[in-house]
C-alpha cells in the first residue's frame, strides 16, 4: 500500500551507477510508480470493458436502429480495430489531456466527473469526519472497558453497521427522520427551489454556497447532508472502532502503559495522550482506506438518497459499456487511491518519529 | 426484500398518516421518475421514452392526433394539408404568426430543414422517414418549402395516407429552428453536437437546464401560439428508487411519481391526498422463442407454451395496474387491431399438445430476462406454469444491455421482452413481428420475427402490401388476417399490452398520459 516513498533509500546512491540528489530521485521514484499505476489500471480495466458481453454500440443507437447504422457507428467509435489499437489510442488522447465523451449524457467525461465527484468527495468527507469522531472514541470505550458491557454495547453497534444493508438503513432512516418525524429534509442535495441558484466553483456544494454568502442555501445543503452521510458513515463507524478497540488493546498490554500508571500518571492522561497517540499511527492508514472507500462512491446510497454522485455514475457506465465514461471515473478512483496513500504515508511520518 | 420494505412502508405510513401540506410552489411541477435513458436532446436523435417525453413538450410537429382517439388527426405547426389524387404529393400550408422560442418566425423552410435534417444525419430514428423513399441525395428535391407558408413532401409510392402522416407525427418530425441550429453547425454536423444538450423549437415549454441522471428542467414558452400552460415551470428530477418516489410524493415534495410498482399503488389509492392518472400505452410485452432451437422450432410446442402463461393470474398480481392482457401484435388503438385472447392457462390443452410434438415428459430450456421490476416477477410466474407441464425453465437473468446483446445476435432460446410502437400507424409493430426479409446472419434489416430466426415469405409479403393499401377499411382487413394466422403460428407468446401509471397528489390535474411515449403532456396541468 505504501508508494514508493519509503523504498528509496534501499536504492542507495546507485540509481543504475548515477548518483542523483536525493529529492530528484525520490521524485522520478514516484513519478514512474504512478504512472506504471495508472497504465496498469487503464488497462485492466479496458480489458475487462472489452470483453464484458454487452455491445457498446446499444447505449448510443438503441435497440431499433437500422444494421446500417449500428455499423457506421461501430466503426465511428472504432470498435472495428483491434484491441490494442484502440488501447493505444485511448492512452494518447489522455495524455493530451482528452477523456473523450460519454455517450450516455452526450457531455465530455472530464465534464460529467467534475459535476459528480464533489457530490461524492462532499458525502464521503462529512460521513467519513462522523465516523472518526464516534469511531474513535468508541473504539478507546470499548478497549478501556474490555469484556464489560460498553465494550458489549459498541460490539452489537459495530456488528449492526457491519451486517444492515445501507438500502435497508436508508430508505428506514428516510421513512423515520423524513417521512414521520420530519427532521431532515428528503432525498437530494438541495430542495429543488434552490436549485441552480449557486454557481458550481467548485461543486461542493457547502463550499460554493458559503463563498456566495447564501447562507440559506449552506444550511439546506448542510440538512440534506446529515441522514446521507450519518448513514454511510456508519459503515465507517463500525470498521474505525473496531480496530481503534483492537490497536488499543494491544497498546494497553505494553509495559510503558504500567510505568506510567506506576508512575503515577493520571488514568484518563494514560489511555487518551499514552496509548491513543501510538494508536494513531496504524489508524490513520484504516481512517484513508475507509475513507477511499467511500470516495469511489457508494451506488446504493446514492440510489436510495437521489444523490447524483460517482459511484451511480460509474456503475451506470458500466452497464452500458459506455467505455470512456468508466475508464475516465476508474482513473480519478485510482487517483484518489493514490493520492490518499501518499498522504497517509506523510501523516505516518509526521506522527511517527520512527519512519522520520 | 423491496416487497418487505414496500409493506413496512405501508405498515408505518398508515398508522402515522398525518396531514401533509403540498411543499411545491403552486406553478411548478415536480416530477419523480428515472431518467437516466435520456442520452441526446437532438429529436432527430430522440430514441428513448424520457427523452421522447420531453420533445413531446419542447417540438411541434406538423401534425398531431387526438391522444383519445388516434384516427383523429389534426394541424399542428402546419394548419391544414392535402394529398395529390396519385397519393404521392402532400401539400402543408404552415400556420401563421408562430414564432419559435428564439423569437425567430417558422417558415416551411424550417419544416423543409428539419425533416431533411433528420435523413441527411441518418441517426436511428431515420428509418422512420426514410422509409418513404427520402435519401441524403434526394432530400433536397423530395421534401421542400415552395414559399414561405407552403411546404411539400413527395413519397415514391402511393402509401396509405396515415401511414405517412403518423410518421410525421413521430419525435423524428419535430420542427426545429433552422437559423439557430445553424448558427452552432460545426464541421457540416447541422447543429447535432449542441442540438444533442440544446433547444431551440417551438412548444408549451422550453428546455432550461438538463443534468444528466440528475434532473430536467423546462420553462413555460409564455408566447406559445396555442396558449401558455399554467405551469411556469417543469422540474423532472432523477429518482431511481420507487420507494424514494413514494415517500417524497406522500410528504408533498413531488407532485407526480412515476416508477411506482403495484404494491406502492395500492397505498396511494387508499390515501385520499393523492390520485392515480393512467393511459393505455402500445407497448407490448411478449416472449420470442428463438426458431434455432429445436423444441421451440415445433409448431405444436410453440402452441403448447402459448397455453402454459398465466394472463390472468399475472393480470391480477404482479403486473395489476400495469399491464392488461392482449395477445396480438397490434396493440389496442390501433388501425385493426385484433383484441381477441384465445389463450388462457390450460395446463391439459398444453400437455397434450407436447405429447403430439413428441415431448411427452417436457424439455428443457432458457430464458434470457432483465433483472428488473416486473419483468423478473413474471419470469418466475412463466418458470412456474411452465414447469406443470414438465417444461423446465431455466431464467438467466441479466442487465438489460447485456440480456439485449444476446438477443441481437440470435444467441437465445427465449426472451422476455417489451416492445413499444415508434409511430401509430400499424406499419410500425407489423414490420418488426410479421415481417423479415431476409432471415441470414448478414441481413440488411434485422427485425424481431430474424432475431427469433422465424422465416415468412408469405406473411411479408402481407405485410407489404399493407402499406399500399389506401381504403383504411380493407387495410384494417389486411391486418387482422395477418395476425390471426400469427396469433396460432408465430414465435411469439405475445402476453400483454401496457397501462403507464402516475401516481399524483390529489391537488395536481391535467397530466395527460397518452398512447405514446411522447404523448405525456404537462401543457393541462392545473395546480389547485
Amino acid at each position: 500500500m505504501t508508494l514508493g516513498v519509503d523504498r528509496e533509500d534501499r536504492a542507495g546512491k546507485g540509481f543504475g551507477g548515477l548518483s542523483l540528489p536525493r529529492p530528484l530521485r525520490v521524485t522520478l521514484n514516484l513519478v514512474v510508480t504512478v504512472a506504471l499505476t495508472f497504465l496498469g489500471l487503464l488497462f485492466v480495466t479496458f480489458i475487462i470493458g472489452r470483453v464484458v458481453p454487452i455491445d457498446p454500440v446499444l447505449a448510443i443507437v438503441g435497440d431499433r436502429a437500422p444494421e446500417h447504422v449500428v455499423e457506421r457507428v461501430r466503426i465511428e467509435l472504432g470498435l472495428d480495430l483491434p484491441l490494442y489499437e484502440q488501447f493505444a489510442i485511448y492512452v494518447w488522447d489522455v495524455l493530451q489531456g482528452d477523456l473523450g465523451e460519454s455517450v450516455l449524457t452526450a457531455n465530455p467525461v472530464l465534464e460529467d466527473i467534475k459535476r459528480v465527484f464533489p457530490a461524492t468527495l462532499e458525502l464521503a468527507t462529512v460521513a467519513t469526519l462522523f465516523g472518526v469522531l464516534l469511531g474513535v472514541p468508541m473504539g478507546v470505550l470499548a478497549a478501556v472497558n474490555q469484556g464489560r458491557w460498553p465494550d458489549q454495547v459498541i460490539r452489537v453497534v459495530g456488528l449492526l453497521g457491519y451486517s444492515i444493508p445501507v438500502f435497508w438503513l436508508g430508505l428506514m432512516g428516510l421513512l423515520l427522520f423524513y417521512a414521520t418525524l420530519d427532521l431532515v429534509p428528503g432525498p437530494g442535495r438541495l430542495n429543488f427551489i434552490y436549485d441552480d441558484m449557486v454557481d458550481p466553483v467548485t461543486g461542493v456544494l457547502l463550499i460554493d454556497s458559503a463563498m456566495a454568502g447564501e447562507w440559506d442555501i449552506f444550511w439546506n445543503a448542510a440538512s440534506h447532508l446529515v441522514l446521507p452521510s450519518v448513514i454511510l458513515g456508519y459503515f465507517s463507524l463500525a470498521y474505525i472502532s473496531r480496530m481503534t478497540r483492537s490497536f488499543m488493546l494491544e497498546q494497553l498490554s505494553q509495559e510503558y502503559i504500567t510505568t506510567a500508571r506506576v508512575k503515577g500518571v493520571k488514568e484518563w492522561r494514560v489511555i487518551w495522550v499514552h496509548a491513543l497517540g501510538n494508536v494513531w499511527v496504524p489508524l490513520v492508514t484504516v481512517i484513508a482506506l475507509s475513507y477511499a472507500n467511500l470516495l469511489e462512491g457508494s451506488v446504493l446510497t446514492e440510489i436510495v438518497f437521489a444523490w447524483p454522485g460517482l459511484g451511480f455514475y460509474l456503475t451506470q457506465s458500466l452497464l452500458n459499456a459506455d467505455m470512456n465514461a468508466v475508464l475516465g471515473a476508474t482513473m480519478v478512483v485510482g487517483a484518489v487511491f493514490i493520492g490518499i496513500n501518499l498522504l497517509s504515508d506523510l501523516l505516518y511520518k509526521l506522527l511517527d518519529p520512527r519512519a522520520r | 426484500m423491496r416487497k418487505l420494505f414496500a409493506c413496512v412502508v405501508a405498515a408505518i405510513l398508515a398508522v402515522t398518516a398525518a396531514p401533509t401540506l403540498a411543499k411545491t410552489p403552486r406553478d411548478t411541477l415536480v416530477i419523480a421518475f428515472q431518467i437516466d435513458d435520456i442520452i441526446s436532446l437532438d429529436p432527430a436523435e430522440i430514441f428513448e421514452f424520457t427523452a421522447a417525453e420531453y420533445a413531446g413538450n419542447t417540438y411541434d410537429r406538423l401534425i398531431g392526433y387526438n391522444h383519445e382517439n388516434v384516427s383523429e388527426i389534426y394541424g399542428v405547426a402546419a394548419e391544414s394539408w392535402t394529398i395529390s389524387n396519385d397519393g404521392k404529393t402532400y401539400t402543408f400550408k404552415m400556420r401563421e404568426g408562430v414564432k419559435f422560442a428564439s423569437g425567430n418566425p417558422m417558415t416551411a423552410e424550417d419544416a423543409a430543414f428539419s425533416l431533411q435534417r433528420a435523413i441527411i444525419l441518418d441517426k436511428p430514428p431515420a428509418f422512420i422517414l426514410t422509409q418513404f423513399g427520402f435519401t441524403a441525395d434526394n432530400v433536397a428535391e423530395k421534401i421542400r418549402a415552395v414559399d414561405d407558408m407552403t411546404l411539400v413532401i413527395e413519397t415514391d409510392q402511393a402509401y396509405a395516407p396515415t401511414f405517412v402522416l403518423y410518421c410525421l407525427t413521430a419525435t423524428i418530425s419535430s420542427i426545429v429552428d433552422k437559423k439557430t441550429v445553424m448558427e452552432h453547425e460545426e464541421d457540416g454536423d447541422l447543429g447535432h453536437k449542441w442540438l444533442r444538450t440544446n433547444y431551440a423549437g417551438v412548444g408549451p415549454f422550453k428546455l432550461r437546464q438538463w443534468k444528466p441522471n440528475e434532473s430536467l428542467t423546462l420553462d413555460r414558452n409564455d408566447d406559445y401560439w396555442g396558449g401558455a400552460p399554467a405551469m411556469k415551470r417543469v422540474i423532472t428530477r432523477h429518482i431511481v428508487e420507487p420507494a424514494t418516489q413514494q415517500l417524497l410524493l406522500e410528504k408533498g415534495d413531488i407532485d407526480v411519481a412515476r416508477n411506482l410498482g403495484p404494491d406502492q399503488l395500492v397505498t396511494v389509492r387508499s390515501n385520499p391526498d393523492l390520485a392515480v392518472q393512467e393511459g393505455v400505452k402500445g407497448a407490448i410485452y411478449y416472449l420470442g422463442l428463438s426458431q434455432k432451437n429445436e423444441a421451440l422450432a415445433n409448431p405444436k410446442v410453440r402452441q403448447a407454451l402459448k397455453y402454459l402463461v398465466d394472463y390472468k393470474g399475472m393480470e391480477g398480481t404482479v403486473v395489476r395496474d400495469l399491464m392488461k392482457v392482449h395477445q396480438a401484435f397490434l396493440p389496442r388503438g390501433f388501425l385493426g387491431a385484433l383484441e381477441s385472447t384465445p389463450f388462457t392457462l390450460d395446463i391439459a390443452k398444453a400437455k397434450e399438445l407436447l405429447a403430439e410434438a413428441g415431448y411427452p415428459d417436457g424439455f428443457t430450456i432458457t430464458m434470457d430476462t432483465r433483472n428488473v421490476s416486473p419483468i423478473l416477477e413474471m419470469a418466475q410466474s412463466i418458470q412456474a406454469t411452465f414447469g406443470q407441464a414438465g417444461v423446465n425453465l431455466e431464467i438467466i437473468p441479466g442487465d438489460g444491455k447485456q440480456t439485449l446483446t444476446k438477443y441481437r445476435a440470435r444467441n437465445h432460446d427465449i426472451y422476455i421482452g417489451r416492445w413499444g410502437p415508434d409511430y401509430q400507424d400499424p406499419h410500425t409493430n407489423a414490420d418488426t413481428f410479421a415481417r423479415n426479409p431476409d432471415n441470414s446472419d448478414d441481413a440488411k434489416s434485422k427485425p424481431l420475427a430474424w432475431r427469433n430466426s422465424w422465416d415468412i415469405p408469405e406473411m411479408t409479403k402481407m405485410a407489404d402490401a399493407a402499406i399500399l393499401e389506401r381504403d383504411p377499411a380493407k387495410r384494417a382487413e389486411l391486418y387482422l388476417e395477418i395476425q390471426k394466422a400469427h396469433q396460432v403460428t408465430s414465435p411469439f407468446v405475445i402476453m400483454f399490452q401496457q397501462t403507464e401509471v402516475a401516481a399524483t397528489r390529489a391537488d395536481t390535474k391535467g397530466f395527460i398520459i397518452g398512447p405514446a411515449f411522447d404523448d405525456n403532456k404537462y401543457h393541462e396541468v392545473t395546480k389547485d
